[in-house]
């Protein structure tokens, strides 16, 4: 990893889908060194995969998302992992991190409805062993994702020409 | 009745873009790379600050000079960076933007009849300046194939016994170039040689793209004869705060303090609030904008050069600087037909100087896509009107 290959993933990130010339231009590199550096962060499983950010909300697709909390009590020899594994198996399960703080798991649950929500909660990961408490918090409007804000924002007045 | 305005006023000349601006208003869809500002808002921390000490009522005058503590971070951070040391107390003014401190700067120093060079192509202030001043302006082109840096022998050519100081702005607007060590240093030994001024405006020193940026008063023996200006506005994207500071040796900055207090009193609070802010905690932000500018810089001068409008890579400021010459038109009536035909403002060369003819200046300070755009439409222009 160096700034150069820095600089490409900054440039992914926002736009996965620049062609190698379009990054070579971008970054000075010819288009092989692109392809080569970018195999190698594919490689090493830095680049995850190249996704699309989408606003539900506008497609109005009427689905529904939530972040439940977990307090979870964790397993000799294997702490949360095996745990985690498991509720990450559910597609449902959009996300799921552990954190620091009053709770230990949070994840980002979908579905069409939100009896569907709420069921998939009471019926799969309540149930579970060792999962001691949940707390459902279903998502009312996102205003930012992944670094994407979705604001209507007016253009601020901008001269033509300023010397 | 009278004719009031004075034969000062009526010397200096109109802005050579106003047609256009009229025009463009009058335009639905315009692309505009015609403005020397970032696109970005001020990064919002910076904003944060201002606000913040706006509801604490921070509202007031501050000293003439600026607010200390702006004036003493500046001190370190100019040491740091650039190796130009000031003492904050008697050797620093902030000024509203650099187009005041270019102001006082010149007025400080400029006796009726003393002639100042001026390297151009170059930002439309400094010949008005000048003038206004009671100077004379003597411009000295910077060449393509140069690079648009400021050659000596031109320099040499053009130094007279009345000549007082002389005018350089690198990284250049509007052609983005920049000065390094190897090239300052012979335009440094002509000016101690001939015992001149040098006024160096840097406000886009922050936007240099290779290696970095030299200011003109780190040279040995240069610090004694040097003003050096730069200020917030580029590379922290806060042209609207109007913030920038001049830099002398105690003697010509109390000069300009005097003038200074009685025209401006001080630069606008909130302003320097913000402008300390930046320097605290605005570098993060800084150097991701400037690493925009440069993934921007290096997708329009490609573009540029591919539908036929030769463009050297300019090495700092956000402008590239294309020779329109193929066209078989000159700058104005490229930018005026561009503008009509295919709704692209640019600004012709030629208004910014000597050497500017010819030429036409894109500041790629706009989006990826809207300057991806307005290359479609300038290579449409071309293929339609020049064959």
């Amino acid at each position: 990893m160096d700034e150069t290959d820095r600089l490409l993933l900054c440039l992914l990130e926002e736009n996965s889908r620049l062609s190698h010339e379009e990054l070579g231009v971008m970054a000075e590199l010819s288009p092989d060194k692109v392809k080569r550096r970018v195999a190698a962060l594919e490689e090493e499983k830095i680049i995850r995969s190249y996704t699309t950010v989408i606003d539900w909300d506008r497609a109005a697709n009427g689905g529904v998302a939530a972040i439940i909390e977990l307090k979870v009590n964790p397993e000799r020899d294997h702490g949360y992992d095996r745990i985690a594994e498991r509720l990450s198996n559910f597609r449902e399960v959009r996300s799921l991190r552990l954190v620091t703080g009053v709770y230990d798991f949070e994840l980002t649950v979908t579905g069409r409805t939100m009896q569907e929500v709420a069921r998939f909660v009471s019926e799969y990961i309540a149930p579970m062993d060792r999962i001691r408490e949940t707390a459902t918090h279903i998502i009312m409007k996102t205003y930012k994702e992944n670094g994407q804000a979705f604001f209507e924002k007016e253009a601020g007045e901008r001269i033509p020409y300023s010397p | 009745m009278r004719d009031f305005i004075s034969a000062r006023a009526r010397g200096i000349p109109p802005s050579g873009i106003r047609k256009f601006f009229d025009l463009a208003v009058s335009m639905e869809g315009v692309i505009s790379l015609g403005v020397g500002e970032p696109d970005f808002a001020t990064p919002w921390n910076l904003c944060e600050a201002g606000i913040y000490s706006i509801e604490q009522g921070g509202t007031s005058y501050t000293s003439n000079r600026g607010i200390q503590k702006l004036r003493e971070m500046l001190a370190v951070w100019l040491r740091q960076h650039y190796q130009i040391s000031y003492d904050p107390e008697n050797e620093m003014i902030i000024t509203t933007g650099v187009s005041e401190g270019l102001d006082i700067a010149v007025r400080a120093v400029t006796d009726p009849g003393d002639e100042v060079i001026i390297a151009e192509p170059s930002y439309v202030s400094y010949s008005p300046c000048v003038t206004l001043a009671g100077g004379v302006p003597v411009p000295v082109q910077c060449r393509e194939r140069d690079w648009f840096r400021l050659n000596p022998d031109d320099l040499m050519e053009a130094v007279t016994a009345k000549t007082k100081a002389v005018i350089i702005n690198f990284p250049n607007n509007p052609t983005g170039a920049v000065m390094k060590r190897e090239h300052l240093l012979p335009v440094a030994d002509i000016v101690s040689d001939h015992d001149l001024l040098l006024i160096s405006d840097e406000v886009y020193s922050e936007l240099t793209y290779t290696g970095n940026h030299v200011s003109p008063a780190s040279l040995d023996g240069m610090w004694e004869r040097t003003i050096t200006l730069n200020g917030f506005s580029k590379a922290y994207a806060m042209t609207g705060w109007r913030i920038g500071y001049l830099c002398a040796p105690k003697e010509i900055c109390d000069a300009a303090l005097k003038i200074h207090q009685y025209v401006m009193l001080c630069a606008p609070v909130m302003g320097q609030v913000t402008a300390l802010e930046a320097l605290r905690r605005g570098e993060d932000e800084k150097d991701r904008m400037v690493q925009e500018f440069r993934v921007r810089r290096n997708l329009f001068v490609e573009g540029l050069n591919r539908i036929g409008l030769s463009c050297h890579m300019p090495e700092g400021a956000f402008y590239a600087f294309p020779s329109v010459e193929k066209t078989g038109l000159t700058d104005h009536e490229f930018a005026e037909q561009l503008l009509r035909n295919e709704k692209v403002a640019v600004v012709p060369g030629s208004v910014l100087g000597k050497g500017g003819e010819g030429h036409c200046r894109c500041a790629y300070a706009s989006s990826r896509k809207d300057l991806a755009e307005a290359l479609l439409r300038m290579e449409r222009f071309i293929s339609k009107n020049c064959s």
